[in-house]
This record gives structure tokens, sequence and C-alpha cells, in this order.
């Protein structure tokens, strides 16, 4: 018999009697009347920071100010702030140098200050990881309370990859004093559109 | 796979308790962590329906694993993974050595995995010529002292920053001396940095898979699983075969309880979810039994596999946090380590569900709800059956077995125990009753709980 077969053989004479799967009532979890000042709290709370803008002019104008003095910006939302073309996206010593990258979110949690992003919207899978600092773009209007309505609206058929994204990377690894900036951005920024 | 430990979890916890400011820093340090996981429960009304939804789903799981694990590996390929499956720790490192040679890479980062530390790949990797490279902070400080990690969330907790220090010192040329946690991060940032860009190949373990999706989700905080996987050609997920849930909506349940569990965070950094490959990248997942499916069949202990390892039960336990993790001898430590490994290896794991005051703090906080404490008496109570138990040990639970099945018998014996303890202290400070050991026995309260609330119940 093959490993699988084994495996499988096992678990099938082992398992209890089915037991129905539970409804789990999204309704039932926590709701905020006010999402942004809660997704605040939280976000900062762990590091982040949040930002909200009127409109796309007011983006442009903010982002202009974020990137004052950096080096090496990729920005997916207006391009033409992208301070390097030239970026060898196939060269990881190239990416890592990065000093920001500016990306869309498809969806921001206000319970744990997570950010839902899409394969698609990081260009590259390693970009939101491998950059010093990251600024994720959501719209105000795609905000939910709770992770139960999160996953209501993400549609698993069509993606191959993608992530929360809850604040900068962080370790307590040594005497469990935090350290912000562990492997990924050293910090991260939402800035709410809307 | 398992090795025989030269100590007992007893022997091992009185060496960890003679450093005795050490001793106190690991239990307040552990405390203060179950604090922060009591303010994240607290700050969610519907908590306990949680509770109860996580360990019912999980339960379904169980019980309709060999479906959803079918699912699960048709919808993966169809994905683009390639499916393995491994019966035991060996096959694991059979199949991964194998993916190595076949793709002849020689730089290889390691994520977090509890599962590849009960299967000891590194150690097998390394006879067989191959470097791996731990990512995690924790733990490549304890890789790098040729120590395993002592805690499943927190792998490098029983070391102070001054053994950081010496270790980077060594390791990385850190400045002597220097203990500062923000200095030695970023040195081992950007250490590790060069070997993620370097590197060919990445394994990482699996929070959940989903049987609907053929998808599987990794949780960091650190950005470490990410930094491998993305960067790499080849990526190897490994999991234990109970990891599986049915479908994606689920985890909108299990990631509101798994951080907040662990150290109180809403949500973990990073909870990545990866469901194909990236374009010229080879995917591979390892299903791994090694004794799970024996444990699924046995009625008492096959709830231990709903444990989704938020090490909450660590964080809380009196024992654990006074005794270390090394003192459990085995990749898990820790009251879950002391269900699962007695399953693996009953005779060399043995003194593990004696490592336990019963007082069931840890089923308390288990956010999958798994009777732990219980189950650590009925292990017992197996190991004593089979003639197993340490001489103390049986005598003890000759007395616990009575007294339990007797309710009058157990209010009594209460009654005389905080008599006895009171009056006769000598009777529990003896060498029968190795708890007396280093520690001074608490004074005793006046009345039980039981009395205090009859007797104010009539007032
Ligand atoms: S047994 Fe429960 S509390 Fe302990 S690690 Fe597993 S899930 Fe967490």
């Amino acid at each position: 018999m093959s490993a699988r077969e084994t495996i499988l053989a096992g678990i099938m004479a082992n398992q209890p009697l089915s037991q129905k799967l539970p409804v789990v009532r999204v309704n039932e979890m926590i709701q905020y009347e006010d999402l942004v000042s809660q997704f605040k709290i939280i976000l900062e709370a762990i590091g982040g920071a949040c930002l909200e803008v009127k409109d796309h002019e007011e983006l442009d104008t903010i982002l202009q100010e974020l990137i004052k003095e950096k080096q090496v910006v990729l920005n997916a939302i207006n391009p033409s702030q992208t301070l390097v073309r030239q970026l060898q996206t196939d060269s990881l010593e190239s990416l890592a140098s990065i000093d920001m990258a500016i990306i869309n979110g498809s969806l921001a949690v206000a319970e744990s200050g997570a950010v839902w992003v899409s394969e698609e919207q990081m260009i590259l899978r390693i970009l939101p990881f491998i950059t010093e600092q990251l600024v994720l773009v959501v719209d105000r209007k795609n905000m939910v309370s709770n992770m139960g309505q999160a996953y209501q609206q993400i549609d698993f058929s069509e993606i191959g990859f993608g992530a929360f994204i809850a604040g900068p990377s962080k370790t307590a690894d040594i005497e469990q004093s935090l350290v912000i900036g562990a492997h990924g951005p050293k910090k991260s920024m939402v800035i709410l559109v809307g | 796979m398992s090795s025989q430990a030269n100590f007992t979890h007893a022997e091992a916890a009185e060496q960890f308790i003679a450093d005795e400011p050490r001793t106190d820093w690991h239990d307040d340090t552990l405390w203060f962590v179950r604090e922060k996981r009591d303010k994240a429960a607290h700050s969610l009304p519907e908590w306990e329906q949680l509770r109860q939804w996580a360990s019912d789903i999980k339960y379904h799981g169980l019980s309709n694993m060999h479906q959803l694990l079918v699912d699960f590996e048709k919808n993966a390929i169809a994905n683009g993974i390639q499916v393995h499956w491994a019966v035991d720790g060996k096959e694991h490192n059979e199949i991964i050595y194998k993916i190595i040679q076949d793709n002849q890479v020689q730089r290889i980062v390691k994520s977090k995995s509890m599962l590849t530390e009960e299967c000891h790949l590194n150690e097998f990797l390394t006879e067989k010529g191959v470097e791996i490279v731990d990512t995690d902070l924790g733990e490549r400080i304890v890789q790098f002292r040729k120590e395993t990690p002592s805690h499943i969330v927190l792998p490098a907790i029983h070391l102070k920053k001054q053994d950081v220090s010496e270790t980077f010192h060594e390791h990385l040329g850190t400045e002597k001396g220097n203990n500062d946690p923000q200095y030695l991060t970023e040195a081992a940032r950007g250490h590790l940095r060069d070997k993620f860009i370097a590197s060919e190949l990445a394994i990482t373990g699996v929070n959940f898979a989903v049987a609907e999706t053929g998808g599987f989700v990794v949780c960091t905080n650190e950005g470490n699983a990410d930094m491998g996987a993305h960067a790499a050609k080849i990526h190897i997920a490994c999991m234990g075969f109970e990891k599986i849930i049915p479908k994606a909506e689920h985890l909108g349940v299990f990631l509101r309880l798994l951080a907040r569990s662990a150290t109180g965070q809403p949500i973990t950094t990073y909870s990545s979810h990866f469901s194909k490959p990236r374009a010229g990248q080879q995917m591979h997942i390892v299903i791994v039994d090694n004794g799970r499916s024996r444990q699924l069949g046995r009625e008492s202990f096959r709830n231990s596999l709903k444990c989704i390892r938020c090490a909450a039960c660590f964080n809380t336990c009196p024992v654990y946090r006074r005794s270390g993790g090394h003192s459990y001898h085995t990749a898990v430590a820790g009251p879950i380590g002391s269900i699962l490994n007695p399953n693996l290896d009953m005779q060399a794991n043995k003194d593990l569900p004696f490592a336990s005051t019963l007082c069931g703090s840890c089923s308390n906080v288990c956010p999958v709800k798994i009777n732990i404490h219980e189950q650590l008496y009925l292990w017992r109570q197996e190991i004593t059956k089979e003639g197993m138990a340490a001489k103390g040990k049986t005598f003890a639970m000759w007395g616990m077995s009575e007294v339990l099945a007797h309710p009058a018998i157990y209010r009594m014996a209460g009654k005389m125990g905080r008599w006895v303890v009171k009056h006769l202290p000598f009777l529990t400070n003896n060498g029968m009753n190795p708890w007396f050991k280093q520690r001074e026995m608490p004074e005793a309260p006046k009345e039980s709980f039981r009395d205090w609330y009859l007797n104010n119940k009539q007032k």
C-alpha cells in the first residue's frame, strides 16, 4: 500500500461518526458603529499608522510628501510617482533595495487592523514583505467590522495568493521585548480614501 | 519518531528551578502573555461562542477527515500543487530530501513548523550534509546554540538577552556585551535577508489547510515564511493532516481565535493564503500522519487533534511556567504535548501526563475547547495500567482515582487535605511528594469553595 492509502485507510477505520458542521452566524460577531476609529485604534496599537484622505487628489499630495527623500519607490497607484522605473523585478537584490511600496488593498477589518491584499494588488508576491516601508491604500467604503464579514467578501476561486496584513513586521523573541521590523517592513501605513 | 530522553520531566524541572531568579522571570513573563490573552478574549463578547464553533468545526473535521483530505488533495492538485503523503516522520524527511536532491539545491530556509521539529528534520538533513537555515528569530537563536525550541510560539523564551547577545557575538560578530534587543534583531535581520535572497528552497509549516479551496494559510509576525516562500523557486509546506478545515469561511473563526489566544494580538501581522504556485515556482505539500490516525481512534484522546498550536495552555500552566519547555524532552511541550507525546511513544513519555497539577486552567483557555486536564488524567490511568508509572505516582494515583470516583470521599478528602496541609505539613513535604521540592507549600485555605458557597448561600 502506498503511504496515501495507508493513511487514508487508517483514518477511515478510526474516524468517529460524522458530526454536523455548525452554522457560523457572522451576524453574532462584534459590530462597530465607527469603523474608522476602531480600525485606527487597533492599527496604532500594533505599530501601524492610519491616515484619512477625502479623494484621490489629496491622496496624490500625501503620497508625494511620503516619498520625499526616498531613493527607490514603487507606486502602483500613481506610477508617475514611481522613483525607479528600471527596477529589476526579477532580481531579489534589486527588490531588496526598495524603500517604499505603495499598493492597493481591497478590504480593511476594524477589529484587527488588517487589510486584505490580493496577488494582483501586490504586483509581485514578495513586494509587501521585502519593502522597507509599506503603504496600503484602501477605499473607505470597503471596511468591515470583523473577520467573519471579511471572508464573506473574498472569492477564493480566483486567488493564487493573498494575505491579511496588519501593521509592520515584528518580533518579541528576545526576552519578550517588542521590536518593530523583523524580516518585513519596518513601517506600515494604511491610507483610507473617501 | 521519538527518541528516549535520558531524564524525566521531574529531574529536568529540578535543574530548571535551581536558578530561582530565572525561574521567576520565566514564570512572570509567560503569565504576562496569559494576561494579554485574557484582555484580548474579553474584548469580544462572542468569545465563548467562537470557541464552541471552533471546537465543533474541528470535530466535524475529525469525523469527516477521510473525505476532507481527499477533497483537499484534489483541489490542491487542480491548483498546481504537488501533494505528498508521509506515514511517519522518517517518510516526511525522505520526501523533502528527495525534492532537494531532484532539484539539486543547496540553499534552504525554513520558517517555523512544529511538525518538522516533531519529525527531527534538521538532524536528518544535517546528517545528509544539507544545511537548513531557520528564519524565525527565536528559532535561529536556538539553532545557533544547537538547542531546540522550548515553546511552540516563543521558541527562545528560556533565554535572556545576555544569552542571545553572546550567541550573536559568536555567530554574527555583534558587539560583545551589547544586549539591546533592537540592535540584536537588526543584526539578525541583515543576516537572514542575505539568506532569503540567496535561497533556492523554502520550507514552511501550515496553520490551516482548506479542503474546499485546496489552499493553505501560514501565520507569522515576522514575515519570514513569506520572505522564504516568495523568494525561493521551490516551496514545501508541511502539515499534520489534522490542520484541515472544511471551508475558507471557517478561517473567520480560527484566525479570530489564534493570535488572541497566543499572544493577545488581534491577528498575526501576516496571514498568508497560498492557493497556487507563482509562475515558474514549484509548490509541494507534505501531509503527515505520524501517529495521528492512531490518536483519532482513541476515543478519550482524539480531541487533542483539534489543537491549533496557540500555546495558551503553555502560558497558563503553573507547571510549564516553572519547569521550562526543555523539561518535557519533546518537540511539543506543555499540557498539549503531554497528551500528544504518549500517543507517539508511551514508554518514552510516560512521565509527561504527571507533569501537571490537573488544575484545569489549560482547558479553560483552550480556543478549541480541548479537555486537556481530563485527558492528562486519563493518560495517567493508561500508564499506570501498563505498569509504567513511577512508584510515588502510582501511590498518589491510587488515591486520586478512588477519590475522584466517589464525590463524597472527594469532599471529605479535600477537607482532610486542607487539614493535613495546615496541621501536619511534614506529610505533604515528604519524599513521596515531589511537588514540595524547591517550593513552600501554600497556606491552606480555611474552607473550600464548595463549603464557602454553601455557607454563604444560607446567609
Ligand atoms: S491545546 Fe488548545 S490551548 Fe493548547 S496549544 Fe492547542 S489549541 Fe492552544
